[in-house]
């Protein structure tokens, strides 16, 4: 079998006398993109140093790419985005990118590619000083390919880009996927993580709570689907007398149901017929999925 | 490890170039060694010796409080500023180590303190030569000043990326360096002279004043370049104390606390988490 991008096994970690991680495990596979989810404090950023042999462990083992994080290996595998990065305000991209690729081991040949791919050819000669935050983001993502990394984490990513910017910056991510980097991604943007992840892996106060595909956490959550449905014509009373749940507004009535019976439910729905103008079925969103989580309803 | 640490100095001496930091370093001792050359000339015809002379011992003055002042500047925000902008995990992130980092920027500060010492020094000894003669005594003098003083502002950059690396803010890092130069430049000075005054002339002012005064290594900078110079000593008035130290102390010092300082700056980066 083949060994893990990303290996955390029952890590914990404390700041002085405050816990932080604890005994968290977590693989992350080639290819694999995993989104890592918790409140601020969780202990998302943490985990990342933690892999990158930022800082040390207390307990338990974290490798990458077989390698001991912290060690020549396990560093030269892994790529890093920092959150809120910014960088020396007095050198320009190309200057910045290239003291990266020197750290890195890598040509500065490729600097100039890697400036293009990430839309700041243009700027590059520009200083630091003069960009846009969704620029030094960019840069920090150009940084990350260097070198082809085995593995990537990213630390809020997106926070502050304009939806273009976060649109071109989970491109960059597919494509590393897509060679087989695996991603590690903490974030608070929710909705944007929804389809662009494979897993989801859920802290609260330094445990692992939840961390599987999204489809297998609202299953095994098992939150109600929401049925919208909307009486044709001034029938909204008569339909809830009908269907129960709740009156919305003049027209519509909402049925929460769990998840097991909604077939059921809406076979009966269906039956209604005229009464009946129109339906919306809508699954648990990723949020309600992580409030469930991180709030501690269960496990 | 090499290509690394000189990636780091090569971005930091551009980034010292490009906020005028060299540029003003340069002109700020040129123009102070200048006007001490000139100002203090005086004393030439009295003594009977040459400007150049004169002129290093003003500017050993002048360097004891400048140096250390413009190494403390370069260097306060070298480990707090990175850890600041979120870059030093990601520097950190690369295959550098926080060994690497701080030799890196420390060469790239100490080219920049080198070229400012070499022009304000070097400018200024040419100018007394011109005005006043100089000898190859004078001549050699200037080049120990020189050289001292590169040392000495190697000494007070470490102990900047130390500070650095402790404080918690760039802020903090500024506060912990000026207390540093308070302390080391100005008060333990005055602490010496104090004591010496309540002393009058006993145990402590025989034995044990000059060597407190090489164990610090502004008054070591001082003591060496007077030791060193007879002429100099002379024209500094400072004989006494370098006489009563084995010739070797002051500079001993000067060359231990560079790695000390060092060994102190890598010890307190490796107890920071970035």
């Amino acid at each position: 079998m083949a060994v893990s991008a990303l290996s955390v096994s029952a890590v914990s970690k404390a700041y002085g006398s405050r816990p932080v991680l604890r005994e968290v495990s977590l693989e992350v596979d080639a290819g694999e993109r995993v989104a890592l989810l918790g409140h601020n404090g969780a202990g998302k950023t943490t985990l990342m140093k933690l892999a990158l042999g930022l800082v040390a462990a207390d307990g338990g083992s974290v490798s990458v790419g077989g390698a001991a994080a912290g060690s020549a290996a396990a560093r030269e595998a892994a790529a890093y985005l920092p959150e809120a990065l910014a960088f020396h305000p007095a050198l320009t991209g190309r200057e910045q990118l290239a003291l990266f690729a020197r750290l890195a081991g890598v040509s500065r040949a490729a600097v100039p590619g890697l400036l293009d791919r990430v839309g700041l050819g243009d700027a590059a000669d520009r200083r630091i000083g003069a960009w846009s935050k969704g620029m030094r983001q960019r840069l920090g993502l150009a940084q990350m390919l260097l070198g082809r990394p085995a593995l990537a984490l990213l630390d809020e990513p997106t926070s502050g880009l304009d939806p273009v910017s976060r649109h071109e910056l989970y491109a960059i991510i597919d494509e590393m996927a897509g060679q087989g980097t695996a991603v590690l991604v903490a974030s608070h943007a929710l909705t944007e993580l929804e389809a662009r992840t494979d897993r989801i892996a859920i802290l609260r106060e330094g445990r692992m709570v939840a961390c599987d595909a999204l489809a297998r956490l609202r299953d095994e959550a098992g939150l109600p689907v929401r049925l919208r449905v909307t009486a044709s014509g001034e029938r909204a009373a008569d339909l809830q007398a009908r269907i129960g749940g709740e009156r919305l507004n003049g027209a519509s009535v909402e049925v929460l149901c769990p998840p097991s019976e909604k077939m059921a439910r809406l076979a009966e729905i269906a039956g209604l017929g005229g009464l009946i103008a129109d339906l919306d079925v809508a699954q648990p969103s990723l949020e309600d999925i992580y409030r469930h989580y991180s709030e501690g309803a269960s496990p | 490890m090499i290509a690394r640490m000189l990636a780091v100095a090569g971005a930091e001496f551009r980034i010292a170039r490009r906020n005028r930091w060299a540029l003003t370093a340069a002109v700020l001792m040129l123009l102070f060694a200048l006007a001490l050359t000139f100002a203090g000339s005086a004393p030439t015809g009295s003594l009977g010796v040459d400007l150049l002379t004169v002129s290093v011992a003003s500017m050993t003055t002048l360097a004891v409080y400048l140096t250390p002042l413009l190494a403390l500047l370069l260097s306060f925000d070298a480990v707090a500023g990175e850890r600041e902008r979120g870059s030093l995990a990601l520097l950190l992130s690369h295959r550098l180590t926080r060994g690497e980092l701080l030799a890196g920027k420390l060469a790239a500060h100490l080219a920049v303190l080198a070229l400012a010492m070499a022009a304000g020094f070097g400018a200024a000894g040419l100018a007394a030569a011109a005005a006043g003669g100089a000898g190859p005594e004078s001549l050699a003098a200037l080049i120990r000043l020189i050289g001292s003083s590169i040392l000495l502002g190697a000494t007070f950059l470490a102990l900047g990326y130390a500070v650095s690396a402790l404080a918690g803010s760039t802020a903090g890092s500024a506060g912990m360096a000026v207390g540093i130069w308070l302390v080391l430049v100005v008060l333990y000075d005055l602490g010496l002279l104090g004591a010496v005054v309540a002393d009058e002339g006993g145990f402590f002012t025989q034995a044990l004043f000059p060597w407190l005064l090489a164990l610090n290594p502004a008054d070591a900078f001082r003591l060496w370049n007077v030791a060193a110079s007879g002429q100099v000593a002379l024209a500094s008035g400072m004989t006494g104390a370098a006489g009563a130290l084995p010739g070797g102390a002051p500079l001993a010092s000067l060359l231990l606390w560079p790695v000390a300082a060092f060994a102190l700056a890598r010890l307190a980066i490796s107890r920071t988490a970035p």
